[in-house]
């Protein structure tokens, strides 16, 4: 097989264009070897070069005064003060975890874990952002169903038995994912800040180590298969994806983690996507050494494997190590213990080349800035929604793609909806976003809105149930959220926080993301995303200070895509800078398409934030009966691309597209002052809860303060809101951003309206803890009155009543 | 008194053990590596809660035949304390030195969250601190923690007032409803004949603090402590 002939099919069976190799037989003044082939194939791909997104990457603020190690490890880490720093990232598996769920889910999990020790750091907590197609979809609910069972399973699997506590994240149901779900794993280490470890293949002569798991077939061209769409074969990929073993890896943790204490180590990284070639290639371009590898030393799990499988394998669970001279005995050693492989199987060299060996033969070599710095570089042709001469509907571009069809356009927009969008089924009754039937279009005007909602008390309960809104316990009761006991604020709330044991400190995190508001407009969707996790870290009483970001979105080679890629980038970026929340890591997932239909553009953020003191952390829920409930913020008519217009509505997004829809218009000025004026109320220990007004609008934050928590029971409040103009239903149930619902006892409301008037925040009491019921008048009608109980019961009981019992019996093994 | 919280690979709540016996109890502890044997400066042992051997073939089935547990049974047979968490219980099961089986939960999943379980007897080295009867807000975090045993060998454990901890509702209930994992007759902890050694699922390590949201575990260590204080 090392010896194959390159034809223009194989060529073709690489991924790689026409012109991508003639440059690489530009670059090397000869034809490549067949390993050689596949080395460019997997280190110029999507998945490894980046190839479309550099360019718009660049534009990203990555610098900051907290930020130790910017975008370009394996990630990116941050001073959290007394000497500690944080290590983290996100990273997606989506394309895996559509094919085998489980172990695809697993493997994501194992991957983001090493890419956070082999920084030196151990892994503290992990989160994970899951997308999938609404799970009483007619034709493939009972997918989504196994999707999302398999998936949560295989994460558990892999977070609980390496012993990380699986801490928050999201989990979001929309048809744009149902054959194409998201996968997006978070991880956070600790580190000393003297400490710190790179991938770095430095020191000429320094012997260079192969460590954990024994090599197999399994996973080759993994990371070609993330960088193409899917077809109707995309099952039969199966055998690129891997399988993981939680236990190795928690093997390979503690061996990583003693051999660097050790001082034995002079640069580590770990085998993720491609491998053999891209660790060692990544090393060498790092430190601008070569690396020359036999790889006849490295330990097999099979026989006869090729040069090219070896280099190709994505067996999980391996790191490559260059220790010091003369330490490799004690690497080794300290690998034995562990009952793992330490084979020295190669060396640094002078040459800046990658040299591989097998069998005595030179089968490859290759000047390793050509797999990194001199990757092809693409400014993919944009368009956007506005070129061409396409009016209102023609948002479609942005998520879904084929939208060609001109006569779609001339339809009546419930057909056109039906024809671009997916997500509606043509046949009557068929169900979108949390089970309720469709409603007829409505014209695209406010006094519809409010037909629409004539019982707001049904309209909060189906929010309160609607499966991306109600509680996600059926996912994380299935994860160990506790272990290592440090999680001081536990899953469910608006971001989760682990303590840094040796200080008074501690970490909030969170992952959000919001396709909707993106596929409308990705600019200000990316900005609003970013502004929302800023402020759930907020919300528990932290400063944000960076991000790490997952970027979900469809083929780049179409125009539309990348227009929206490009959009979501500046967004993000000047989000970022508002907020003094720098980028230092982070993944593309380009390709998220199957059968020509792509996924809403889908930015996840990773926010973290610092909790100065972790007494003074804030939880969501109402405390005592009497407390005075404010909303900081104000809200203004933000419903079209709503929870309520998808949920009570029942909307699909070309709906809400043709009607005219908006995203929430986001100030980043108001934004900043409503966060500084919670923190500052934190930080004071005047607040007795916060919590983000989000998905559902006040009504449903209100609702979410009222339901019980770990030794806390419900408790009901009694609001009165008072809007001028606005509608009832925007007052209760507008998504408008930069709003926060917080409580305090009464005899702090005067230093409580001095810190946040000093902030230049608007404010107003809107109402006191108490009772039974959740009560909210508007203009004084009492619009709600919902005992909390059933309320809470409801929303609890959501999520795991859509899931049959054979859906959980076949992911249980 | 010095403690020993025993490492096999894979366990994953051993330094959560560690800290509670230095931060907490305030006393002297090692981590033993599950290849050594010498168990002869110890008054009591941690078996800590993870997942041994990666749980392959059975929760605990291979950790039994990890150097260290041969000398767990001597040290157990001189009278030495011993308290297994979690996978800890689980090893101890199938080392024998405590009868019955930890099954797959009922509900198939993994479960992480706080119960309640009851305090059944104070007459333990464990628990003479608590009160019969009290019940305690304690986390759990397991796949396999389904008690099974045989009849016989349940009568025993009942006449013996072994039963140590029992899930029940917040009064003290037992509802099935409360019944986390399904496992027979509530149980959720028992100790040896000897009473000396004490297996239980819950993570009474993860409970001794308010700021992680129950200080509920507390009273065991407290008790262990006492215990040993007085010898």
């Amino acid at each position: 097989m090392d010896s194959q002939a390159i034809t223009s099919e194989v060529v073709a069976a690489h991924n790689l264009t026409r012109e991508e190799y003639a440059r690489i037989k530009e670059l090397l003044g000869r034809e490549p070897t067949f390993v050689e082939l596949g080395v460019f194939s997997v280190m110029w791909s999507e998945h490894c070069s980046y190839k479309s997104s550099r360019v718009h990457l660049k534009r990203l603020p990555t610098t900051g005064e907290r930020v130790v190690v910017p975008p370009g490890e394996n990630a990116g880490i941050v001073d959290v003060g007394d000497g500690w720093c944080a290590a983290f990232k996100v990273e997606s598996h989506n394309h895996p975890s559509f094919i085998e769920p489980f172990q695809g889910a697993a493997t994501g999990v194992g991957g983001i874990l090493r890419d956070i020790f082999t920084m030196g750091a151990r892994p503290v907590a992990a989160m994970n952002s899951l997308r999938f197609g609404t799970l009483d979809h007619a034709q493939n609910g009972r997918r989504n169903r196994a999707l999302l069972a398999g998936v949560v399973a295989g994460i558990a699997h892999y977070g609980n038995a390496f012993g990380v506590p699986t801490v928050g994240g999201e989990v979001v149901f929309d048809d744009a994912y149902s054959l194409n779900p998201l996968v997006n794993a978070f991880a956070l280490g600790l580190v000393r800040h003297d400490q710190i470890f790179f991938g770095k293949a430095a020191g000429i002569g320094n012997p260079v180590l192969y460590v954990g798991a024994k090599t197999g077939r399994d996973g080759i061209h993994g990371a070609t298969m993330a960088s193409a769409e899917f077809d109707d074969e995309a099952l039969e990929k199966r055998p690129t994806v891997q399988v993981g073993d939680p236990f190795l890896e928690k093997l390979l943790l503690e061996a990583c983690l003693e051999a660097m204490r050790a001082g034995a180590v002079a640069g580590i990284q770990d085998m993720g996507a491609a491998g053999l070639t891209s660790s060692s290639c990544e090393m060498a371009a790092r430190a601008a050494t070569g690396v020359e590898l036999d790889l006849s030393l490295v330990p097999q799990r099979e026989e006869g494997m090729t040069a090219y499988e070896i280099m190709l394998s994505e067996s999980q669970e391996r790191m490559l190590i260059v220790a010091h001279r003369g330490r490799e005995r004690q690497v080794i050693d300290i690998f034995r213990k562990w009952d793992l492989d330490a084979v020295v199987i190669g060396r640094v060299t002078d040459t800046g080349s990658v040299v591989v060996v097998h069998e005595g033969e030179r089968v490859a070599e290759i000047s390793s800035k050509y797999l990194t710095d001199e990757a092809p570089l693409y400014e993919r042709p944009m368009k956007s929604k506005a070129d061409g001469g396409r009016r209102t509907g023609e948002g479609a571009a942005v998520e879904s793609g084929t939208t060609s069809d001109a006569g779609a356009s001339a339809a009546p927009a419930s057909v056109r909806a039906a024809v671009g969008d997916p997500t509606i089924n043509a046949e009557p009754g068929a169900s979108v976003g949390g089970g309720v039937d469709i409603v007829s279009p409505a014209p695209p005007t406010a006094p519809a809105l409010k037909e629409a909602a004539r019982d707001y008390n049904e309209a909060l309960v189906r929010l309160v149930t609607a499966p991306s809104v109600a509680s996600k316990e059926w996912v994380y009761q299935q994860y160990d959220h506790m272990v290592r006991t440090n999680t001081a604020v536990l899953p469910g709330a608006d971001a989760a926080v682990v303590r840094i044991k040796e200080t008074r400190r501690a970490l909030a995190m969170c992952l959000d993301g919001n396709g909707r508001y993106c596929a409308v407009s990705p600019r200000e969707g990316a900005a609003l995303v970013v502004a929302e996790a800023a402020r759930n870290v907020v919300c528990v009483g932290a400063r944000p200070i960076a991000i790490t970001n997952c970027l979900n979105f469809a083929s780049p080679e179409r125009p539309e895509v990348m227009w929206a890629f490009s959009e979501v980038i500046d967004g993000m970026a000047e989000a970022c800078r508002a907020l003094g929340t720098p980028v230092v890591s982070g993944n593309v997932s380009f390709y998220n398409e199957t059968e020509g239909r792509g996924i809403h553009p889908t930015p996840v953020i990773g926010m973290l934030g610092l909790v100065e003191d972790v007494r003074r952390v804030v939880t969501q829920g109402f405390k005592r009966e009497g407390h005075l409930i404010a909303l900081v913020g104000e809200t203004s008519e933000d419903l079209g691309a709503s929870e309520y217009a998808a949920t009570v509505e029942g909307r699909g997004l070309q709906e809400m597209i043709a009607a005219g829809a908006c995203v929430p218009r986001l100030d980043l000025g108001r934004e900043r002052k409503v966060q500084e004026a919670t923190l500052r109320a934190a930080e004071e220990g005047l607040l007795e809860s916060a919590h983000d007004c989000s998905d559902g609008g006040l009504a449903v934050a209100l609702a979410e303060c009222c339901f019980s928590s770990l030794g806390r029971g419900g408790v009901g409040a009694e609001v009165k809101l008072d809007g001028g103009e606005l509608t009832p239903t925007v007052q209760l149930f507008s998504e408008t951003p930069s709003r926060v619902v917080v409580s305090f006892d009464e005899s702090q409301r005067t230093r409580f309206e001095r810190i946040v008037a000093g902030a230049g925040a608007p404010f107003r009491v809107i109402g006191r803890v108490g009772g039974d019921r959740l009560r909210i008048s508007v203009n004084g009608d009492e619009l709600i009155a919902q005992p909390v109980a059933e309320l809470e019961a409801a929303w609890r009981a959501a999520l795991g009543r859509k899931l049959r019992a054979e859906d959980v019996a076949a992911a249980a093994e | 008194m010095k403690f020993g919280v025993i490492v096999f690979p894979g366990s994953n709540c051993d330094h959560d053990a560690y800290h509670i016996i230095s931060k907490h109890v305030g006393q002297p502890v090692d981590f033993i590596w599950h290849r050594d044997t010498d168990l002869g400066t110890y008054d009591a042992i941690i078996i800590p809660g993870g997942f041994s051997y990666g749980d392959y073939l059975r929760a605990g089935a291979l950790a039994r035949f990890s150097p260290v547990m041969a000398s767990v049974k001597g040290f157990a047979a001189r009278g030495g304390f011993v308290l297994g968490i979690c996978n800890g219980f689980q090893i101890l099961c199938e080392s024998g030195l405590l009868p019955g089986a930890l099954i797959r939960n009922r509900g198939l999943h993994f479960i992480c969250r706080h119960v309640n379980v009851r305090v059944e007897t104070t007459e333990t080295p464990f628990t003479h601190e608590l009160k019969a009867g009290e019940v305690l807000s304690l986390p759990v975090a397991h796949a396999e923690g389904n008690y099974v045993c045989d009849d016989e060998t349940y009568a025993e454990l009942v006449g013996e007032d072994r039963v140590i901890f029992r899930y029940c509702d917040e009064r003290g209930g037992l509802t099935e409803e409360a019944n986390v994992n399904g496992s027979r007759a509530f149980i959720a902890g028992i100790c040896s004949r000897e009473r000396n050694v004490l297996g239980l699922m819950p993570h009474p390590e993860r409970a001794c603090e308010d700021l992680l949201g129950s200080s509920d575990g507390s009273g065991l260590f407290r008790s262990l402590a006492a215990t040993l204080a007085a010898r």
